[in-house]
């Protein structure tokens, strides 16, 4: 039995902003699988609660008529990463959200969760964060988008006002269309863990497919939150595909970030990990999206 | 039918069926719920508590603080008692401690109607301390003025035990002319045992006495632990053990049960639940304890070992539990194992820290010391130049050996016929030297390890066992013992042992699956990989007499010599198998007869005065991912001598789970505290417990022996399957990389460090050596 | 405060008042004593207490009954027969000795309902992905994968052929 206050059932998005605004000391629960666990903790024990849990209006993936794809953030993992559209356009996206937690985390998490509790080692954002996703808020004032990057502000803190709410994750068409994605969730184990490094690729190829056109890299617990790499990006924009560039790419990238050390693991570690696995998502991206990297 | 059949588990259905009542199961709906509330400091005193606003919280109803217990201390392992004092387990807790010796040791309980109360309420007890600096290490808890974790003990040493055999000294026989010396230290990490249910017991009052019903390895001595702890008979205390989620040593402790049982009593004899959480049952039962051992062997260039010597240092924990005993474990393992031509010396420390408290962990000391001992003797056949398995096979025990220091003999060994069966399954010699000369980011490589276990605990506690058996109208029987299923298949083969004596199938046997200490006969318990020898020994002696009880019936029924009658397949026949009578009608008569009335059972005690080696190899193959510290195991295979099998497929099963935590404590898993003794990952995210997809095919092999102090020609199984795969990866890796990884685990961090020492990385990351 | 919610329980409907603070697992184990519910680790980390809703494996313990509210759930104790019957599932578990202590095995046993529900194929290493959210101390999974891959095996085998195929 969990220690909360009280829990309002939200019957839409009005509502639950409404009674979010009631009562400030509400917490939003969705999934529950974050949320829960931080009750029992006792960090939000005695709150009283807010649940969009399953709300139909959050709950939908869809496309825009202008191409942008909209990923309702009350949309489990398992139900991202099963999507047609997911698969079709951004299928990085659908496996990176494969690799949170285990099979029965994954059909109760949710996306927006995953992005609204502001870890750094969300599966979810290193690839959200290379397909320049824009989030959607509303609140009590209205609608506003914020693109991901700027959302983050600081370890577990996200650019939430009082009463808002994450009502979308948008993604518009030319920032998936053409690019082709790898993630690479280094972990201690297989499954049901936290990573220990998240590293995200897109890239988009050259029509003869023999140069980079233009990269986005992405990482996961290198820096207090989520972080793209602009400079390493930069770097390999027009430079061919060959070994040289997979060196680039991942000294850049390990220059560009910042990772602690923790007791999970070391800052060194962890900047060998950026190094290496810079190169084998990079790698992968290129093969996917048909290049062949020269020895 | 009987013995080397694999049958079907006899509680697979209950267990499928999700019926198979486990403790929280049985519990009562007006049950009270209990929390231990818990020190935030690891080592001080307790100086006053504040409970004033944890009084108001509704559904609250007693707290009780450690000002409050009675002054006793007590033991907590799961050691037969012994009436000689200087024997006796360390007595150095209390129900509730105002001295902190851990992390989260146990200073005050709320009694509340749920656990919202309860927790509510422990959050907000208020406790004064007065705190002293946290020991995390054997060396800082040993350094001069170090503070005393137990007035008793004031240098921290709880014991210290040294070894000699030999002709000469080490350091005499170790400067002979012609030998190599080559020295290791080695260090085993702290983990723990994840039984997926966790401690959880209820206790309540009925006719003045205390009824305990707990999830626990051992009944028997929890009703003792509990009688001592409370200081009241022994005979006022009832234990029950319904079915139980896993122990692997860590519910063969007297854990929570006394004060669950102190806790009833405060309450009036309601019923009170004293359930742990994932992250209590982590750093406040117990763990299996971090070793170090400084290694040194002299040797001759063909191998032969000629001086050894083992310095090991356990790092207790807190409280003493299953305390030194570990450590004396597994130092006679080494003694065990290899034998020396002219000296070897050990000694063994154990010394108290305020980590989590080392307890009873499937292999007691054995994983330990095989990491550290197989490691070194890899590092020998490099340094000689030899092969691993050549090396070993040159100094390992032999059939006969009679251990100078406990009489223990070696009466069966397939060894040998272990090694080079898995040496032919894995291809040693092939992969050998195909992953001789390996350059590139990956390489593989192959290795193994050995290694011996006892067979329960003689002579270094006593060994007694009991059971009994009754017959009921339809010819069937009830067979019920003290000694308890954990998991491990025990009602499965115990149920085929007393079928096979007896004459008659599986299907005539009905196991009592739970043990009640007011009707259950006397066994202390699944521990030791014991009971199929030591309680499987009372279920022959008692399937014995019960056998010719029935035939002296049957010899009366159909006034024929006994002499001339058998039981075969539920029937008593003569001696060419001919049936007579079956056993219904005999137990009919035998019921009901207006002649001869007469309820057959019988129960008996076995002594056991024996012990034995069971044997074995694990053989590893790996690929090492250098550049980003990853080791996957793509071939893994134990083979194991533990003399005649009494059900195959769940001897295979047993084998399996073992392999499964010997990887995890090759690869991923640690118990990890800060410098303050705070421990950082007590939780299923954070320690690295391997998941299906970590975890690789398991092979399973067998050389069966048969022992003659067996009693159906079966030796040790349940732990030995965790101890040789930690060193065999280790070899592996060695074998593949050339680094030799000298702690435990191998954890990725740990090998890219090591690989960046050794050059296999280089700066930049770009370029592979 | 309780409040009134309505499910199907193995394919009953029940009509319940609840505290809302309640998990799932706390509803099913204390109110409707499906015992076979189990409490492993309370943060959804070790799969012992798994249940369908709806035909998908959650965790119970870390899923509010209050959302269970107008849903199916199903546990272990609604796979027998009406005279008892085990399911194939629970038959092969049995056979292949993919249970020792039984602590982890309902929740793996409704992962594989899951599983066979979806009449697909599946390799060996989808199968350990897809039971990754189980932990088990005892089997080191080896014989529940056996278990696993008997019955999706045979339950592709059955869906190829028209066939009902239990468990339900």
């Amino acid at each position: 039995m969990y220690d909360l206050e009280r829990i309002y059932r939200a019957k839409g998005v009005a509502d639950a902003i409404a009674a979010l605004e009631r009562d400030p000391r509400a917490v939003v629960i969705c999934g529950g699988s974050d949320v829960l666990i931080r009750i029992r903790e006792g960090k939000l024990a005695g709150r009283p609660l807010v649940s969009i849990h399953g709300l139909p209006e959050l709950s939908e993936i869809r496309l825009e008529p202008d191409g942008t794809l909209v990923i309702g953030p009350a949309v489990p993992f398992a139900q991202v990463t099963g999507h047609p559209l997911i698969q079709r356009l951004v299928p990085a996206l659908g496996e990176a959200v494969d690799q949170a937690g285990g099979p029965q985390l994954r059909n109760v998490g949710t996306i927006g969760g995953n992005v609204c509790n502001g870890a750094t080692s969300a599966d979810s954002a290193p690839t959200l964060l290379t397909l320049n996703a824009v989030v959607e808020l509303t609140g009590p004032q209205g609608v506003r988008r914020a693109p991901l990057a700027e959302f983050y502000l600081g370890p577990g803190r996200v650019d939430l006002h009082p009463a808002e709410l994450c009502t979308a994750i948008r993604i518009a068409r030319a920032d998936y269309e053409g690019f082709f994605g790898h993630y690479i969730k280094y972990a201690q184990r297989n499954a049901m863990d936290i990573a220990t490094l998240g590293c995200a690729v897109h890239v988009k190829l050259n029509p003869e497919k023999t140069a980079v056109e233009a990269l986005r890299l992405a990482f996961g617990v290198a820096a207090p939150t989520p972080i793209r790499c602009h400079g390493a990006e930069a770097q390999a924009a027009d430079h061919r595909l060959d070994g040289v560039l997979l060196d680039l790419v991942g000294n850049a990238a390990a220059a560009e970030v910042n990772p602690r050390t923790s007791w999970r693991a070391s800052r060194e570690f962890r900047l060998q990990l950026v190094r290496e696995l810079s190169r084998r998502a990079l790698a992968e991206a290129v093969r996917r999206a048909g290049g062949v990297l020269d020895a | 039918m009987g013995i080397g059949t694999s049958i079907n588990r006899v509680d697979a259905y209950e267990k499928v069926t999700g019926s198979a009542r486990y403790t929280d199961d049985l519990r009562p709906k007006n049950c009270l719920v209990a929390k231990v509330v818990r020190s935030t400091i690891a080592n001080g005193l307790v100086k006053s508590f504040d409970l004033s606003q944890a009084l108001q919280v509704p559904g609250v109803v007693k707290i009780v603080t450690c000002f409050d217990v009675p002054d006793i201390q007590f033991p907590t392992p799961g050691h037969p008692w012994s009436v000689e004092e200087a024997h006796q387990d360390v007595a150095d807790r209390k129900l509730l401690n105002r001295r902190v010796r851990i992390y989260g040791d146990d200073i005050a309980a709320v009694v509340a109607e749920d656990e919202v109360a309860a927790a509510r309420a422990a959050r907000l007890i208020q406790v004064e301390y007065e705190e002293y600096p946290a020991i995390t290490t054997v060396e800082q808890a040993m350094a001069p003025g170090a503070t005393p974790i137990h007035a008793e003990k004031p240098d921290n040493v709880l014991a210290h035990t040294s070894f000699r055999q030999g002709a000469l000294p080490f350091d005499q026989a170790a400067a002979q002319p012609g030998l190599k010396l080559v020295e290791g230290v080695y260090q085993t990490q702290t983990v723990q045992h994840c039984h997926i249910e966790a401690p959880v017991s209820w206790a309540y009052q009925e006719k003045g006495r205390i009824v305990v019903v707990t999830s626990t390895q051992i009944p028997h001595i929890v009703r003792r632990v509990v009688g001592q702890a409370l200081g009241i008979p022994w005979g006022r205390v009832r234990v029950i053990k319904p079915y139980i989620g896993g122990g692997f040593g860590n519910k063969q402790e007297v854990l929570y049960e006394p004060l669950n049982a102190f806790l009833t009593l405060q309450v009036g004899g309601r019923p009170v639940k004293l359930e742990l959480t994932r992250e209590e049952t982590f750093t406040c039962t117990r763990v299996r304890h971090a070793i170090r051992f400084a290694l040194r062997t002299a040797v001759t260039p063909e191998g032969e070992l000629v001086a050894r010597k083992c310095v090991a240092h356990s790092n207790q924990g807190g409280y003493a539990s299953h305390g030194h005993s570990i450590v004396a474990n597994a130092v006679n393992g080494y003694r065990h194992l290899y034998r020396e031509r002219d000296a070897l010396e050990l000694d063994a420390y154990t010394v108290y820290t305020n980590l989590s408290s080392g307890g009873a962990m499937r292999g007691y000391g054995i994983p330990q010391i095989d990491f550290a001992m197989e490691a070194h003797m890899d590092d020998i056949a490099q340094a000689l130049g030899l092969d691993p398995v050549e090396l070993r096979l040159k100094n390992c025990m032999r059939l006969g050996y009679v251990d100078p220091g406990t009489g223990i003999t070696c009466h069966s060994t397939g060894l040998e016929a272990c090694i080079r069966q898995g040496q032919q399954a894995i291809g040693w010699e092939e992969k050998r030297r195909a992953y001789a000369h390996q350059t590139g980011p990956v390489r593989r490589g192959v290795g193994m390890a050995i290694f011996s276990y006892k067979t329960g605990v003689y002579p270094i506690s006593l060994e007694t066992a009991s059971a009994r058996l009754v017959l009921n109208q339809d010819g069937s029987c009830q067979l019920q013992l003290g000694a308890t299923e954990i998991g491990q298949g025990a009602d499965t083969v115990f149920t085929q042992m007393a079928a096979q004596t007896i004459g008659v199938p599986e299907e005539l046997v009905q196991i009592v699956s739970f043990q009640d200490t007011d009707t259950a006969p006397f066994d202390t318990g699944a521990y030791a990989s014991r009971q199929t020898y030591v309680s499987g020994m009372a279920v022959k002696k008692t399937a014995e007499v019960f056998r010719s009880r029935l035939l002296e019936y049957a010899a009366w029924l159909l006034r024929r010599p006994q002499a001339e009658l058998d039981i075969q397949k539920g029937q008593v026949t003569d001696l060419e198998g001919v049936p007579l009578l079956p056993l219904e009608e005999l137990a009919m008569n035998a019921f009901y007869s207006l002649e001869r009335s007469v309820h057959i059972t019988a129960e008996e005690t076995y002594h056991c005065k024996q012990n034995t080696f069971a044997f074995g190899a694990c053989f590893a193959e790996v690929e090492v991912d250098i550049p980003v510290g990853k080791v996957q195991v793509l071939n893994i295979l134990n083979v194991h001598d533990s003399g005649v099998l009494i059900n195959p497929k769940l001897a295979e099963a047993q084998v399996h789970g073992g392999m499964s935590m010997g990887l995890g404590y090759a690869l991923s898993e640690q118990l990890l505290f800060d410098q303050n003794a705070r421990p950082l990952n007590g939780n299923f995210l954070d320690y690295k417990l391997p998941t299906a997809l970590d975890t690789p095919e398991l092979q399973a092999q067998f050389v069966q022996t048969w022992d003659p102090t067996g009693p159906y020609g079966n030796k040790a199984l349940g732990e030995p399957p965790a101890i040789p795969p930690a060193p065999a990866i280790r070899n592996a890796v060695l074998h593949a990389t050339g680094v030799a990884v000298n702690s435990l685990p191998l954890n990725p961090q740990k090998l890219v460090e090591q690989f960046m020492a050794a050059g296999l990385i280089s700066e930049g990351g770009t370029e592979h050596v | 405060m309780l409040e009134i919610i309505r499910m199907q329980v193995n394919g009953k409907p029940v009509e319940l008042a609840v505290d809302p603070r309640e998990s799932l697992l706390d509803t099913l184990r204390d109110r409707l004593g499906l015992t076979s519910v189990k409490r492993g680790c309370e943060v959804g980390e070790c799969g012992a207490c798994t249940v369908l809703v709806d035909g998908h494996a959650v965790d119970s313990c870390i899923y509010l009954t209050l959302w269970a509210d107008g849903r199916r759930v199903l546990t272990t104790e609604g796979l027998l027969g009406p005279n008892g019957e085990l399911s194939p599932i629970q038959q092969a578990f049995i056979e292949e000795a993919a249970v020792q202590c039984g602590f982890c095995t309902p929740g793996l046993i409704m992962t594989a309902v899951e599983l066979v529900g979806t009449g697909r194929r599946y390799t060996r290493q989808e199968l350990r992905k897809l039971i990754s959210g189980h932990l088990c101390r005892c089997t080191g999974y080896q014989n529940i994968l056996n278990a696993m891959e008997r019955i999706v095996e045979e339950a592709y085998q059955a869906a190829q052929r028209g066939e009902p195929w239990g468990p339900l």
